[in-house]
């Protein structure tokens, strides 16, 4: 398996945290003096532009610097979070994500003018935004410079230099090894090291993880001042350190080195070894009772550590178009299982049967467990809503809530990102037509916050996404007036509610007196109708006058595999949508004489259409002397299918047709038979509705 | 024996950039995603050295580091800390938690490993 690219992880990262950081400015908004929020977004912040200068992102990381440390005033206090910080930020945000998507398109004016105008939204003690923003260059310039300083030097005469070294009492405690500091001075020339345990205390004051010791160097070197102090940049500032040249004459130009040599003469020879001589102060810094217990500690410690590892992989980042890869591979499985089978079943050998059955439900665990691998709660899907009703409300001067129900339904990823033009376009559209303005809205005696509401729920098979509003419904006179002025239905055609609704998503359509910034940008509601179509699914509109509207779109949960419900029509088969399948009723030749011409049956009191496949695909073959009816239905209507056999359940893998057959509307897909034939898949949406047509133009008919 | 390095860090480009500069170097690298789960790593396992970010959701580098020095198994044991040019107060908040040392982000994949062979002495 090859290395991902740090570059790519690093642009999902970066997706992730400015998402992140959107959805804290969000929650913000709403509760301007959280900390904690304030925390987060910093965080965010922070962490983009430490990572972005990591992987060559300049623009992103000085842009991200400023915009950091403008928020940072927030943080500290200096200014306080308003909404016009949130939407500077939000900005901001923005233009960070163009950054990450290219990054050699740098928009310096956009940026400047962003950074405008979030330094307004921090100014509150005057001045100090300015300052800031000069002050963030250099800090970036600087970062190269101390890692080149350190050779930068030419060779120089070599130079002895006297060095006095006192470390803090808790450095090695803090990790710092003396030895290795030492070894480093040795890299720089020779050296006479000397150690003063003049500092030590007595034995019974000995705390082993405390250092005592001084050490005296005297380090010949052609290298510059700059590298020994180097050796230190860790400990500088905490260490008492003098460096000092040696006169060509050999004493040291002070006589500071002496001095606390002689300070304490007590010798305390034990605490020396233990102290210094030991490689590994960690070791040795416990008390005796641990020691053995640390001595077993590789061999517990191995298990340990290999389950730890093992939590880690518990989450496993996959790039999307594997786990399609994987889900074809399981499609073709299930292919070969199906063909496995039907030779299995032909067989007499039950050895082969026992492992075809196993093989059976091997496949389809392993279906079941891509299914659940693809699937992602729509909260993904819900989430970036927040920010377009953010962004709607402004523009529109409404004042809108979202609410959102059920994230936690899961959705084939697939679904996800085809329904999120579609969704976002019906967000819009509820907001842009369906929300008054806040006057409108206290006229009519509501609240001047309009609502949408999100939501998602499982029923079956399916998943029902809706979005709902509060606003002042669908006026059905108005959609008709419409739709009779383009010509879309004629004058006086009796339509049905739904009829009268469903008119909204025909091409062309548009009920806004006056395009707006939002709505009519091209795309249609014929466009979203098209897209949950293309994904099975279909789209009931409910909506009272000045009460509010409901669009609710049911789409199925996958794409790729269903259950299938395998039919014989003639000599050809088909599969029908098991989710959309109600019952299946025999069909007597008697009943069927009886009915002909009328095709109705009577269904638990309420007639149902029926359409017989035979005629309607036209095989010229006679019917079965017993004939089946499957009832199918979309969930509201349902309409019956005649076929002359019922094969049984199959599982189908899904195969859509080429582009030559997108005018065929009775199919939705072909799938592969286990002999290899191939199956047309019934689209069962058009199928009832050419039943209820049926039905409507017998009534007519009388 | 390679040393066993833990790598703190909740970027995970970062984490997975310092992974391939330590084990490129013959380190062995396990990694933690934030303050806690660092701490729970290093008490846990263990480690000659750790290499952390400072700012981090669920405790902070800062306080993960003084947790760690509280704990008498992982006195002695080199800290590094990763930081940005910025926060130079970081700096010394997280010196005075008991780090060993640090390195300014952005870096280059050599320096921290040319840094951590020189904080593990020879």
């Amino acid at each position: 398996m090859t290395m991902p690219d740090p570059v790519e992880v690093f642009r999902t990262e970066a997706a992730e945290l400015l998402e992140q950081i959107e959805q804290g400015l969000l929650d913000l908004e709403h509760q301007l003096d959280d900390a904690s929020l304030i925390d987060a977004v910093f965080r965010g912040l922070h962490t983009l532009k430490g990572s972005g200068a990591m992987f060559g992102f300049d623009a992103l990381a000085s842009f991200t610097h400023h915009c950091e440390t403008a928020f940072d005033r927030v943080r500290k206090g200096m200014a306080p979070a308003t909404p016009e910080l949130v939407h500077a930020v939000l900005a901001a945000r923005d233009h960070m994500r163009s950054l990450v998507e290219q990054p050699d398109q740098e928009d310096d004016e956009t940026g400047q003018r962003l950074l405008t105008q979030l330094q307004q939204a921090v100014a509150d003690g005057g001045g100090a935004p300015e300052e800031t923003a000069e002050s963030a260059p250099e800090a970036n310039s600087g970062a190269p410079a101390e890692a080149e300083t350190v050779s930068a030097a030419p060779a120089a005469e070599p130079v002895t230099w006297r060095i006095r070294m006192t470390l803090p009492e808790n450095a090695m405690a803090n990790g710092t090894n003396p030895l290795a500091l030492l070894d480093e001075l040795r890299d720089l020339g020779d050296c006479e090291i000397s150690v003063d345990t003049g500092n030590v205390p007595p034995l019974y004051r000995i705390e082993p993880s405390e250092l005592h010791l001084s050490w005296n160097v005297r380090l010949t070197t052609d290298k510059p001042r700059d590298d020994i102090e180097d050796v230190f940049i860790f400990v500088m500032d905490d260490m008492e350190l003098s460096i000092e040249q040696e006169e060509p004459g050999g004493a040291p130009a002070q006589a500071t080195p002496a001095e606390p040599q002689s300070a304490d003469p007590e010798p305390i020879a034990a605490a020396e070894p233990a102290a210094v001589a030991e490689p590994a102060p960690q070791a040795s810094a416990q008390s005796p009772a641990q020691a053995p217990a640390e001595a077993s500690a590789p061999a517990v410690n191995a298990p340990v550590q290999e389950t730890r590892q093992k939590r880690a992989a518990e989450n496993v980042r996959v790039p999307a178009e594997r786990l399609d890869e994987l889900m074809d591979r399981v499609g073709e499985l299930v292919i070969a299982k199906s063909r496995l089978s039907q030779i299995a079943g032909n067989s007499i050998d039950v050895q082969l049967r026992s492992v075809s059955e196993d093989v059976e439900r091997l496949a389809s665990e392993l279906r079941d467990t891509m299914m659940v691998l693809r699937m992602v709660p729509v909260a993904t899907l819900f989430g970036r809503f927040r920010r377009l009703i953010h962004d709607l409300g402004r523009e529109t001067s409404k004042q809108i809530e979202l609410v959102t129900e059920g994230e936690a339904t899961e959705v084939d990823k697939t679904v996800i990102e085809r329904l999120a033009d579609p969704l976002v376009h019906l967000v819009r559209n509820s907001v842009d037509h369906g929300l008054e303005l806040p006057g409108d809205r206290a006229a009519a005696g509501k609240g001047e916050a309009g609502r949408v509401t999100l939501s998602a729920r499982q029923s079956g098979g399916e998943v029902i996404i809706s979005i709902k509003d509060d606003g002042r419904g669908i006026d059905r006179d108005r959609v008709r007036a419409k739709a009779e002025a383009s010509g879309l239905v004629s004058p006086g055609q009796q339509l049905t509610d739904q009829e009268v609704m469903q008119l909204i998503f025909a091409p062309g359509f548009s009920t806004a007196n006056a395009i707006t910034n939002l709505s009519g940008r091209g795309v249609g509601m014929d466009v979203v109708k098209k897209t949950v179509e293309a994904l099975r699914g279909t789209i009931d509109i409910e909506s009272t006058l000045g009460k509010g509207s409901e669009i609710s779109l049911r789409i199925p949960l996958t794409l790729a595999i269903i259950d299938g419900l395998l039919v014989r029509v003639g000599s050809g088969r088909y599969v029908i949508p098991l989710s959309a399948v109600e019952e299946c009723l025999e069909l007597s030749s008697e009943d069927d004489v009886r009915s002909e011409g009328r095709s109705f049956i009577s269904l638990r009191n309420s007639l149902v259409p029926f359409l017989r496949l035979r005629e309607l695909l036209s095989t010229g073959t006679e019917p079965d002397p017993y004939q089946k009816i499957v009832v199918v239905s979309t969930g509201v209507e349902r309409v019956g299918l005649v076929v002359d056999q019922i094969i049984g359940d199959h599982q189908t893998v899904i195969k859509s047709m080429s582009k030559l057959h997108n005018d065929v509307a009775t199919f939705s897909g072909a799938t592969i038979l286990g002999d290899g034939s191939v199956a047309l898949i019934l689209d069962v949406g058009h199928l009832v509705a050419a039943g209820q047509q049926q039905e409507a133009q017998l009534r007519k008919a009388g | 024996m390679s040393a066993n390095i833990l790598t703190v860090d909740d970027s995970s480009s970062v984490r997975m950039t310092t992974r391939m500069a330590l084990t490129g170097a013959g380190y062995s690298v396990t990694e933690a995603v934030d303050g806690k789960d660092g701490l729970e790593k290093a008490k846990s396992g263990r480690f000659d050295m750790i290499v952390t970010d400072l700012n981090m959701p669920n405790m902070n580098g800062i306080q993960m580091i003084e947790e760690l020095r509280r704990t008498p198994s992982q006195l002695g044991v080199p800290i590094l800390f990763l930081t940005t040019e910025s926060d130079s107060d970081m700096k010394s908040r997280a010196k005075a938690a008991g780090a060993t040392g640090w390195l300014t982000k952005p870096f280059e994949p050599d320096q921290l490993v040319k840094l951590v062979k020189r904080v593990l002495g020879k």
